[in-house]
Parts: structure tokens; sequence; C-alpha cells
């Protein structure tokens, strides 16, 4: 029996056990903050810190763009670099988001006069955002199950390899600091849900509008919290909280959405915003009657249900009615196509072939969901589990927002991104509830043990401090939850706590003791495989930049850098208004790196113009030097993976330049360039591959290197090896033959009698066949 | 290019006939030596003079001259005597009656040079742009031919009794040279003369073409910025934009012949840069735009640094690239004091070998609160000042920065910039990071700690003063009955004394205090209650509490007769389990209590 204490001390100690959990939890938060920031620097460690891939390279772009004339030049850019001749308009074409924050840290940092570059920062953006990301996640749970759970959410969302994947340093892309404004609009509609504060409302919104700059997944938002609003509508949870959380949001969120200028109208126009203006008109119906319930008598109340209901029908219809007719009057049905390949997975590889061409853009296989999420995928449906006991608001829409996620996932490798907060926040109420449970039987046991009282007697038990204790608990334990060597320390600190927890939950939840302790580090270790895999993911799944390649050989580290020698030597070799074009990989390194005007880029907004390229490197030399001649193309830069055996080269991108290419022009057919269904380039490969641009750019020259013509990647010799260009002419390859830059020769001098012959003709083809014949230069 | 400057010649040579001499005065040159090193992308020329004053006039000033198209070229220039070691002044001098086509420098004499005296003078120039690539474009199989235009005859305003000109060329292949009389190929050296006795402004073209390896490699812009910190290290940053400035690539570049046979496909290009930097050099790297270049190799040694860069591509004629190079110094290396003031002793090159400058920018960036700034250097350069803000600077860095075009090797000289500096200036930045995070701290203490509301008479701040008041009270409400709780524990722990020991009286004793407890505490209790009942925000709870002090009176009730009927039971000796039996069904009671009370205090708390 515990010695009966003065009541004063009693009191401090509670105060003091609420601040030091307090404290507790800020240092915890800190150190997961530091623990999400530093393991996306492996990139940088074993690497430098240079931005990542292609879209990070545009970011980067813009941002100098931004950092260097400022603002308001950056909504009126139009950008002649890019898209040539069409040009792209770039500031109301891009989500500014990214860049205007990352061009605002440069700024307050260079005003506080701490020179760091444009680039560093811009490096640096995307881990900074992710401890963000894992605070924000530590309140979305905090809201839903309380600290503890928030805390386990936190620390599994800081290393989650799906968001690593997107986030080490360098990943500069816009899903960087848009998963972090994601949870936070989840959170603050959470917040106001459960304050029903308006203020919390107007943050709401303004979250929202940063999330809608940040990145064009924003319409999960706008779709996952009406479907909310609506479940809780439908289960009989409306409340005035409800209303409040969910109208203003709509309101100014659309209106500030609106000033997006890449979203503009579509903010109302577009049938993925559809879905809140619905529920919008829903929920002041039902506000509507609850209002009216409450100033009516049941009977007059019953009258007036019938009355309002027949009314509403009518009003509901022609309202559905006129959107139905809007959205069948655009010409995708208001749906844009990345949108419609998310509700129908097939209908990107149906009909566009650019969607399809990428490959964040298919579904993910099973492999992916272990490697991306790990144990979160066991720990999820526990999750669940624990939120339906109780079921709240909150608790509700974090089980809407991980079944919505989890379908999304299943669409697009790339929305792995939006379920893996999901899968954290829910694998944190899962594991912070299994803790829970676990600490507290075996406290119970030792508490009573120590005591010496069986259990009909616990009552006694000295009755100190019941529910604070257990709120700093969980925090403790969380602690614990992660290093596993103070794993061994919590079971022997609940001797000293006795038992707390009321008796009827207990007697429930009480388990064996040693089943407790082999649960609890069952967990730990569950968790400590987490860790390994996360670590293992960030520094060798995640973090090569794909701009240098390294190989381990047995003379050390091998780089390959000739993506960066050879834009290199297109930045200071050519001249400044050259047009590059290549395949539309390339486009934004081109430009960021090269500075040089190119054809297509990452944005893929046009498709004719893809296709045009596309058609010119499946086409036949001279063809190609027409289309390219016509397009005032002076270089081509194709990338060719053959003598070092690098995988993703044009050769292997071929089969899409070609459907891309077929599907505008039709005399490009994908059946004249396949043997048996395959795009061969050995010596069963069709004529017609092994005389167009792509074949012979890849393959000049290459017989001459081993005499064979061995290329490593198709792992064959090449089908045809010996040939001359007649039309271009090979200006730079890169040390490893990766890149290489063609320049197109010069037409031609007429010659004067011929040209008069010619005249006579009408059919240019004719023309040009015939010269080329008797040309004596060919 | 080769047909002006042939046509410069010549018009040089007429302007020379037709030319007058009184400006200059009548020294003669007894003996010249000239040796010309064309075996790098720059002419170093050699000269030794042997000038004897034959007249009566004592003589101050020797004059230089050379053709304007060497002259414009000329990067670097220094007069010596032989006896005593010294050198002497130069400068650019523009005397009358002079044509366009000459340029002339004049060199003051250490002594006046009166009747019969001699003075023997070494004088080194350096040219850059005179080797002219010919053809100027070459495919990536050629050789690289350049071709040197020079006099055989030492061009000066005296009268030179004997002279002799020895041309070294690289090791290599010679396409062609003027043969003159007295010309002579010794292997890779070609002589000319000796000539004697040529009047005043003498002039016989020669021209010699030959093959050059060496690396055309010129900086258009070097920009060098040392910045100094007293916290230890010199930062050296430079950033080169680097041109091949030897024949241009005409057609096709081809990795494959390039690798396959770099000698001779590719033999014109160059893949590296030597750089020899100062000792004990740190934290060396090598980037440019785009990122970190991976190709370079570093030696160092306790004399030296060679650091070994291979630019991302070969450059081939007329190729061009950029690179930064960095590196930290030690501090103690380079900064030493001398009266009162502290002075920078660096060198004022860049540290490449084989290197031509086109423009140097050297910028000095020295302490914040660093005064009395001066500069001295072995040459003359275009001098400025700028400040430059870094790190958390208020009033800036003073930046020395000096220009000079046209800088070679030669140039390599230590410069110093002098500055005085006290060390308290490096005490203010720790000391502005201290305050400014002693001020974020006290901000967030006081943040919590005062009232910020604006209106203190608002209903919400009133209702929140009240739930303040409502919550203390809850508190103490729930302490007392915690203390009832321990009260009854022990009693309970009275009566199981009580069936161990047998002895009534203390457990009376037990109760009676017990008693008298629980009264006070109930006292205490009532005002409590009164204050909950009549606080409108509380009206929600004191229900709640209302209902706990019940169930607590209940309890107190249940135990006390518990008790009775336990110290009666062994008053009257009855036995055990008689009295287990009649308390079973108010023990049963009280555990319910007991649970309904800890439901209770578990929802206040919450609260």
């Amino acid at each position: 029996m515990a010695a009966l204490e003065s009541p004063q001390p009693a009191a401090t100690t509670t105060a003091m056990r609420h601040a030091f959990g307090n404290v507790l939890s800020v240092l915890i938060l800190v150190l997961i903050g530091v623990l999400a920031f530093s393991i996306r620097l492996f990139s940088v460690i074993k690497y430098e810190s240079v931005i990542h891939e292609f879209d990070p390279y545009f970011n980067y772009r813009v941002t100098q763009f931004l950092s260097k004339n400022g603002i308001y030049e950056f909504w009126n850019w139009f950008d002649d670099r890019t898209w040539y001749p069409l040009g792209r308009v770039i500031g109301g074409t891009v989500y500014p988001g990214l860049t205007l924050t990352a061009g605002t840290i440069w700024w307050v940092l260079n005003s506080l006069n701490i020179p760091l570059s444009v680039e560093t920062v811009c490096v640096f953006t995307a881990p900074v955002f992710s401890a963000f990301a894992s605070w924000a996640t530590y309140l979305l749970t905090k809201e839903v199950k309380g600290s503890g759970a928030g805390l386990a959410a936190a620390v599994l969302l800081a290393m989650v390899p799906s968001y690593i994947s997107r986030s080490v340093a360098g990943s500069y892309d816009n899903e960087a600091v848009a998963i972090f404004a994601l949870i936070f609009t989840f959170y603050l509609y959470i917040k106001t849900l459960n304050t029903g504060s308006l203020f919390y409302a107007t943050l709401n919104a303004l979250a929202y509008f940063y999330m809608v700059c940040s990145w064009g997944g924003y319409t999960f938002i706008i779709n996952l919290i009406p479907m909310h609003v609506l479940l809780c509508i439908v289960t009989g949870r409306y409340s005035p909280r409800l209303y409040i959380a969910y109208a203003p949001l709509v309101v100014l969120g659309t209106l500030l959405a609106a000033l997006v200028p890449v979203v503009g109208f579509n903010a109302v126009l577009t049938s993925e915003h559809f879905a809140s203006f619905l529920v919008f008109i829903i929920i002041h119906v039902v506000a509507l009657v609850y209002y009216i319930k409450g100033i009516l008598t049941p009977k007059m109340f019953k009258v007036a249900v019938t009355l309002v209901v027949s009314i509403g029908m009518v009003v509901c219809f022609i309202v559905v009615a006129i959107l139905v007719a809007l959205v069948a009057s655009s010409p995708t049905g208001g749906w844009s196509g990345r949108s419609l390949s998310l509700l129908d997975p097939t209908y990107a590889s149906k009909y566009i072939p650019i969607i399809a061409s990428v490959s964040e853009h298919q579904p993910p296989t099973w492999p992916s969901y272990f490697m991306d999420i790990n144990v979160l995928a066991f720990l999820v449906p526990a999750g669940i589990i624990a939120c339906f006991s109780p079921l709240s608001d909150s608790s509700s829409f974090v089980v809407l927002y991980i079944v919505m996620s989890v379908y999304f996932s299943g669409v697009m490798v790339r929305l792995m991104l939006v379920l893996a907060p999901a899968a954290c926040i829910m694998s944190g109420i899962a594991l912070s509830q299994a803790f829970d449970v676990f600490t507290g039987s075996i406290k119970y046991q030792l508490g009573g043990s120590s005591n010496s009282t069986d259990n009909a007697e616990d009552t006694n038990n000295a009755p100190k401090d019941d529910a604070s204790a257990g709120k700093t608990d969980k925090g403790e334990e969380i602690v614990k939850e992660r290093s596993s060597k103070k794993g061994k320390k919590k079971e022997r600190e609940p001797a000293d706590k006795p038992s707390v927890k009321s008796k009827a939950k207990k007697k429930a939840l009480v388990l064996p003791l040693e089943t407790s302790i082999v649960a609890l580090l069952l967990l730990i270790m569950l968790g400590a495989f987490y860790v390994i895999h996360c670590v293992w993911a960030a520094a060798e799944a995640y973090s090569a930049p794909s701009i240098v390649l390294t190989s381990q050989s047995r003379d050390g580290l091998h780089v390959f850098d000739d993506f960066r020698e050879s834009y290199a030597w297109l930045s200071h070799n050519t001249d400044v208004d050259d047009k590059v074009a290549s395949w539309w990989d390339y486009g934004y390194q081109t430009t960021a790196m090269a500075n040089r005007t190119v054809i297509v880029d990452n944005n893929t907004w046009n498709n004719t113009h893809i296709a045009t390229v596309g058609t010119a490197m499946s086409s036949p030399e001279k063809a190609a030097w027409e289309i390219f001649n016509s397009l005032d193309v002076k270089y081509v830069l194709v990338v060719f993976g053959g003598l070092i055996g690098y995988p993703s080269d044009d050769i292997n991108k071929f089969l899409w330049m070609v459907r891309i290419g077929g599907g505008v022009f039709p005399h490009i057919k994908e059946a004249d360039y396949l043997r048996d269904g395959q795009y061969r380039i050995d010596s069963e490969a069709t004529p017609t591959m092994l005389n167009c641009l792509m074949y012979k750019l890849s393959y000049y020259r290459f017989v001459e290197t081993d005499g064979k013509g061995y290329d490593r990647v198709r792992r064959t010799e090449i089908g045809k090896k010996h040939f001359k260009l007649t039309h271009f002419e090979e200006v730079f390859t890169s040390h490893h033959w990766m890149v290489r830059i063609y320049k197109l020769k010069p037409a031609r001098n007429r010659i004067r009698g011929r040209a008069k012959k010619l005249k006579s003709k009408t059919t240019s083809s004719g023309w040009s066949s015939k010269s080329e014949k008797k040309n004596p230069w060919v | 290019m080769k047909q002006s400057s042939v046509v410069d010649l010549l018009l040089l040579l007429l302007t020379i006939a037709v030319l007058a001499t009184p400006a200059f005065s009548d020294l003669v040159l007894s003996k010249v030596e000239r040796r010309i090193d064309v075996t790098s992308q720059f002419a170093r020329v050699t000269k030794t003079l042997k000038v004897v004053n034959p007249g009566s006039e004592s003589v101050s000033e020797f004059m230089l001259i050379f053709p304007k198209f060497l002259g414009n070229n000329l990067a670097y220039l220094s007069v010596k005597t032989k006896r005593p070691v010294a050198n002497l002044s130069v400068k650019k001098a523009d005397p009358k009656g002079i044509p366009d086509s000459i340029s002339v420098y004049s060199v003051g004499l250490p002594k006046t040079l009166s009747k019969g005296d001699t003075l023997t003078l070494e004088v080194v120039a350096t040219f850059t742009n005179v080797l002219q690539p010919f053809p100027e474009k070459i495919t990536q199989g050629e050789i690289h031919l350049v071709m040197l235009q020079e006099s055989s005859q030492y061009l000066s305003p005296y009268t030179v009794e004997s002279q002799s000109l020895s041309i070294k060329l690289p090791n290599a292949r010679i396409e062609s040279y003027s043969k003159l009389e007295n010309t002579k190929l010794q292997g890779s050296e070609l002589k000319y003369g000796p000539y004697k006795n040529l009047s005043p402004f003498s002039y016989s073209p020669i021209v010699v073409h030959f093959e050059s390896k060496a690396a055309f490699s010129v900086a258009e812009k070097l920009v060098r910025e040392i910045e100094v910190s007293h916290w230890g290290n010199v930062q050296v940053t430079e950033h080169y934009n680097v041109v091949h400035r030897g024949a241009q690539l005409k057609g096709e570049f081809s990795r494959l012949d390039f690798q396959a046979r770099p000698n001779p496909r590719g033999a014109s290009a160059f893949r590296h840069l030597l750089a020899r930097l100062p000792p004990r050099a740190h934290s060396i790297y090598y980037r440019d735009d785009i990122g970190n270049i991976s190709t370079s190799e570093m030696q160092s040694d306790s004399k030296k640094t060679e650091l070994l860069i291979e630019p991302r591509f070969p450059l081939f004629g007329g190729w061009k690239t950029f690179f930064t190079i960095g590196y930290g110094l030690p501090l103690s290396d380079f900064l030493f004091a001398s009266e009162g003031k502290r002075f920078v002793n660096i060198s004022f090159g860049s540290p490449m070998i084989d290197l031509v400058t086109e423009k140097l920018i050297v910028q000095v960036v020295l302490p914040e609160g660093s005064k009395d700034i001066s500069v001295t250097t072995p040459f003359a350069v275009k001098q400025s000042r700028e400040i430059k803000y870094s790190h958390l600077d208020i009033a800036g860095r003073p930046v020395v920065v000096l220009e000079k075009d046209n800088v070679v090797l030669d140039h390599n000289q230590h410069i110093q910039v002098y500055y005085k500096f006290s060390n308290i200036n490096l005490l203010s930045e720790p000391l502005m990071l201290i305050s400014g995070f002693f001020v974020l701290f006290i901000t967030c203490i006081i943040y919590t700690r005062a009232d910020f509301s604006i209106s203190k008479s608002s209903p919400t701040y009133l209702a929140k003063l009240q739930w303040d008041e409502v919550l203390a009270t809850l508190q103490e409400v729930q302490s007392i009955i915690q203390k009832c709780l321990a009260a009854h524990d022990k009693l309970e722990a009275s009566l199981r004394d009580l069936s161990r020991t047998g002895d009534i009286q203390t457990c009376k004793a037990a109760r009676k205090s017990t008693d008298s407890l629980l009264k006070d505490l109930s006292k205490e209790l009532k005002p409590l209650q009164g204050f909950l009942q009549s606080s409108p925000s509380a009206s929600h709870i004191s229900p709640k509490v209302e209902e706990l002090v019940v169930k607590e009176k209940e309890l107190q009730e249940k135990l006390m007769a518990k008790h009775t009927t336990v110290v009666e039971g062994y008053e009257k000796k009855s036995s055990g389990r008689d009295i287990e039996n009649r308390i079973a069904s108010q023990q049963q009671k009280i555990i319910a209590l007991r649970q309904e009370i800890e439901d209770l205090l578990e929802f206040i708390d919450e609260i």
C-alpha cells in the first residue's frame, strides 16, 4: 500500500508531469524534425548537393528566374526557351507554390546576409518541408487519437520510404512541399471540426490555397473533404462545427484557388470540383433542416419536411441536369486526362500514350507497396480498427482518407505518395494503441505484485493522479519505442508507478504479463525492421540524382557524369539561340543546364509537338532532317546506353516515340518497326527500324568500338553496322557515349542548271530523291 | 591575319625609313643577344643589351621599342641591370614624332650614363597571342601549326653594333622559316645572326611556321576572390572562363577517334590543367554552374599542393568552358603584422600553369571593420573598392578590387594588402547571434507568461478568467476527495491491523482521528461546492461534482458502518467468518462506490 502523501504535492506532481510531458513531446518533435531532415541527406553525402532528375531542374530554373527578376516578372514570364516556336507562358501554367516558397526562403536568407545560393536553397527545401510534414502529421494524429499516436505517426512519416523517394535533398519537386500542405490542410480541417472555431476555418482555407499553389493533387483534398462531410451527414453526425469546417473552406478556398493562374476558372468549371459544390448545397439544406427542426414543434416539422423534400427534389434535379449538360458539353467530359486515368485505370493506356509513357503513371506492383510503406501495410488494418473504437468525426475522416488513398495508389505509382501519410497516421494510431494496451497490462501486473495484494483487493491501491500519468506515459513510450535500448527500461519503470487506469477498462484489457512483454518486444522489433528498411531505402534506393551515375568496380567507384558533360558542352560551345531537339525527357535539363532552346520538354502540354519530334526520330534521315530544319533545329541530342549498359536510353524509349508520333501522323506505323511484336535492333530488325534516325544517331560508328557493335543494354549485336550520315554530323559524344549530339548539316546549294530543270517538276519529293542520288557529296 | 600583318610590317618599314630620329639620344648598343622561347603558347623574349654612351651628353633614360602588333600583346616587361642586380622602372612613353605603328617604353636608368660609360641590361618580355595558328581551322586529326612573326634584326632607336637572335622552338616539326643570311637551324633551335653595324630602326621580318603541342589555354576572364577571415582561414575562390585559343576545330568531333587514337586524333586538344596551389591548401573543390566535376586529382606534400583538373570535356580549338575552383588556406601563412598594421601577402595571378589570363580581377575581401586599407603591387594594376555583404554582416566587408589585363605566369608575384583591424570585431557576430537567440527565448517566455488579451472586460475574457477559477476549484475538490479516499484507506488498514493483532483500542483511535479528519475535509469542501454551484461556467460540471461528493459521503458512511460492525464483532469476540459474512454485502457496495468515485474523478480530471 502506498504511503499517504500530503495532498498538495500530489497536485503539483500532476502539473509537473504535464509540464514534463509537454517538454518531452516538444523535444521528441524536434528530434523527429532532425531525423526527417537528416535521413534525406544521403544523396548529398553520397553524391553531391545537386538538383535531381528532370522536373526539379525546371523548378530550379523557375526559381532562379524568380530570384533574379522578382515576382511580377515571374507572373508575366513568357519562356521562349521551350516548345520552340510556340513558347510557354510559365507564370500561367506552373503551380507556383514550390518556387515561391523556395524563392521566399532565399530572399529572407539573403536579406539577413546569409549568402546561400538559389541552388542550395532548392536542394534543401524538400528535407526541410518533410520535417514540417512530420510535425503536421503529429498535429493531425493528435487531433484524432491523442499525442501518443501523434508522435508515433510523426516518427513513421519522418522516414517512410515512399515520401523519402520524393523528398531527398535535391529532389526539388512540387510534392516536396505539397505533402506538407496536404497534411496541414487536413489537420486544420479536423481542428476546425473538433473546435468549431472560425479562426481555424480561415486558416484551413489558407492552407488549402497553399496546397492549390503547390500541386495539382489539391483535387484530392477538395474531393475527400466533401466526401467526409457527406459521410458525417449521412451517419447523422451533422453539427454546427461541421458546417463551420466545411462552408468557409468551399467559399474561401474556391475564391483563393481561382487566384492561382494555372487553376483560374477551372476551380468552378471542371468536374473535379463539382463534388464540393454539391455537398456545399447539401450541407446548407441539412443546416436549414436542423434549424427548422429546432424552432418547430415535431408535428409542424413533419409537415415542413414533406414540403421541403418535394421542392428540394425538383431543385436538385434541375441543378444536376445543368451540371450534366455542362460536363457533357466539354470535350473530355470536363475531366482532365490525368484525373480520368484515376477513375478508369485503363483510360490512359488506351487513349493517351504520353500519360502512359511515364513510368510513374503506371499502376504499382505489389512489391512496390512493400518497398514504399514496408511494415505500415500490416499495421494499417489495426489502425483502422482502432479508429472505430470509438468512431469520432475525426477518426472517420482518417479512415476515409486511407481508403481513398489506397484506391488511388493502386491506380498510379506516383500517388503512393498520398497513401504514405495516411498509412503513417493509421500505423501510428495502431502502434500507440498497442503500446497502451501492453504497457498498461504490464503496469497493472507489476503494480499488483509489488503491492502483494490480489486482484480483488486492488481497489485499495493508491489512487493518485490518474489519467494524467497515462498521458505522459504515452509520450515516453514513443521515445522508447524508437530506441530499442531504452525498451528494456519500460518494463522496470511501471513498477514505481502504481497502476492508474480505471478498473473496469483495465480488467477488460489486461493481458498476461509474459504475453505483453513478448508482444512489446515483437513490436519493437517490427519498428526496428522498419527503421532499417527506411535507412536502406534512403541510402541506396532513392538517393541517386539520376544525372550522375556511379558504379562500383574493382578499381573503386566509377562516375558516369556524361549528362552534365554534354550539357556543359552545349552551354559553352553552341550559340545561345541554337535550338536543340531531343526526346521530351531531356527538355527540362537542357533548358536548365545548357540554357538552350528546346522543342519539347517534360511539360508535355502539346501532344502534336511531341508527336512531331517522335515522328522525326522515327523517320529516315532525310525526312527527319526536313522536319528538324523546318523547326529551325540546329542540334539533335540522343541518349545512348549501349556502350556502358545504361538501360533508360532513347532506344528503349523508342516505342513511345513511334506510338506518340503515329498517333498524330498516321504515316508512322508501329507495325513497321516491330518484328514478332518486339522492337528489335539486331539483324532481325525491320528495315524501317534500321533506317530511322534514332537508330542511326545512336549507333553511328558504334561498330568501330569493338568491331562487332555489341549493344550491352539489348544484349545483342546491332543489325546495321556500317553506315554513314548524310544530313547530320557528329559534333559531340560524351565520355561514355551516353549522350551524342549531332548537328544538322546546312542545306546543300542548288546547282543552277538543275534548279531550272526542276522548276517544271511539281512534287518536292520527286526533287529531293533525284537530287540526292545525283549529288556528288552523298 | 597573316596578310594584314605583313601589310603592317611593310607600312612600318616605310614609316621608319621616313623617320628622322631627333627624339632619341645617340646611345649605341654594342652587343644585343635575343632569345625567343616559343615552346609554350606565348613568346618569351629575353634580351641582353650592352649599352654604351659614345656621345657627350649624359643620358638617364633608355628607350625600348616594339612594333605595334607586338607591343599590343606585351603582357610582361621587366628590365634589370646585372651588376648590381636591380629592377628598373619601365613606363610606356609616347614621344613625339613616333609613328603609330611603334610602341615605346622608356626605362629609367639607375644612374645617368655619362660619356663612355657602359651598362648591361637584361630585358624580359612576354608576348601573348603572337603565335598565330595557321591554318586557322583544322580538323580533329590534323596537327596544330602556328606561326611566329619577328624581325631578325633588333628594332631599336639606337645603332646596334652586333646582334644575334635565337629562337627556341618546341621539339617538333618545323614547317618553314625565313631563310636569310646567317640562318642556322640546330635541332629545335633556330639562329639568326650575328649581324653587325645596323643603323637605327633596322627591321627585317622573319616568319617561322612550326608545330606546337602546347596547350593554348586562355582564361578570357578570371575572378579570384580571396576572403580573409580572422577565424583562421583564407578562402580563395576562382572562377575561370577558359577557351582554347589554338586553331579552331573544323568539322566533326568523334569521340571514337579521340578515345581510340588520341594521338594524333585529338592532339590539338588539351584535357588537363595543372594548378600549383600553396602548401597546406585544404577543402579544395572543383565545380561549375551545374555541380561538382569529379575529374580531378590532387597531390600534396609539404612544399606545394598540386591539383590536376580535367574540364568536363576535352577542349578543342575554339571550345570554351567554365569552372570554379576553391580552396582554403591557413591564415598564419599569409597574414603578417607590421608597424601596427596587418597585411595579407598573397599571390596575384592564377595558380594554373600555362594559362594566360586576358582579364584578371582579384577581389581581396577583408574582415568587417577593417580600416586604413592600402595595397602594394609589384606592377601597375587598376584598383577600386567595393563592399560585400556576407554572413550576418551589418556594415559589410571592404573589398579591394584589382584588375589587370593580359596576365601571364610572370605576374605570379605577391601583393600586399595592408589594413587595420581590431580583434574585438571578431566577437561581434557571435554576440549578435547569442543576443538574437536570447531575445527570442525571452519573448517566448514573456508571451507564455503575460496576458495579451486586448479587452479586459470582454465577455470571453471574463469567461476565461472564471473558467480558470473553476478549474482551480475543481483541482481543490479533487485533492480533497483524494484525501478522503486516503483516509478511507487508512481506515481499511486499521481494520486489517485489527484482524492481525486484535488490538481494538488502536483501531478505535484510528477511527476517531479519521472521523475528525473527514469532518474537517467535508467542511473544506462546502464552500468550494457552493462556488461551483454559483458560477455559471461550471454549470455542466457542478452536478458531477455534487454526485461525487454525495457518492463520497455514501462511501464514508458505508465504511463507517463496516468499521463499526467489524469492531463490534471483535468486541463481541465473534468468529472471523461471522464478521466477514456480516460485512460481505457492505464490502460489495463499498467496492462499487469506490469504482464510481474513481470514474467520476477521472471524468473531472479530463476537464
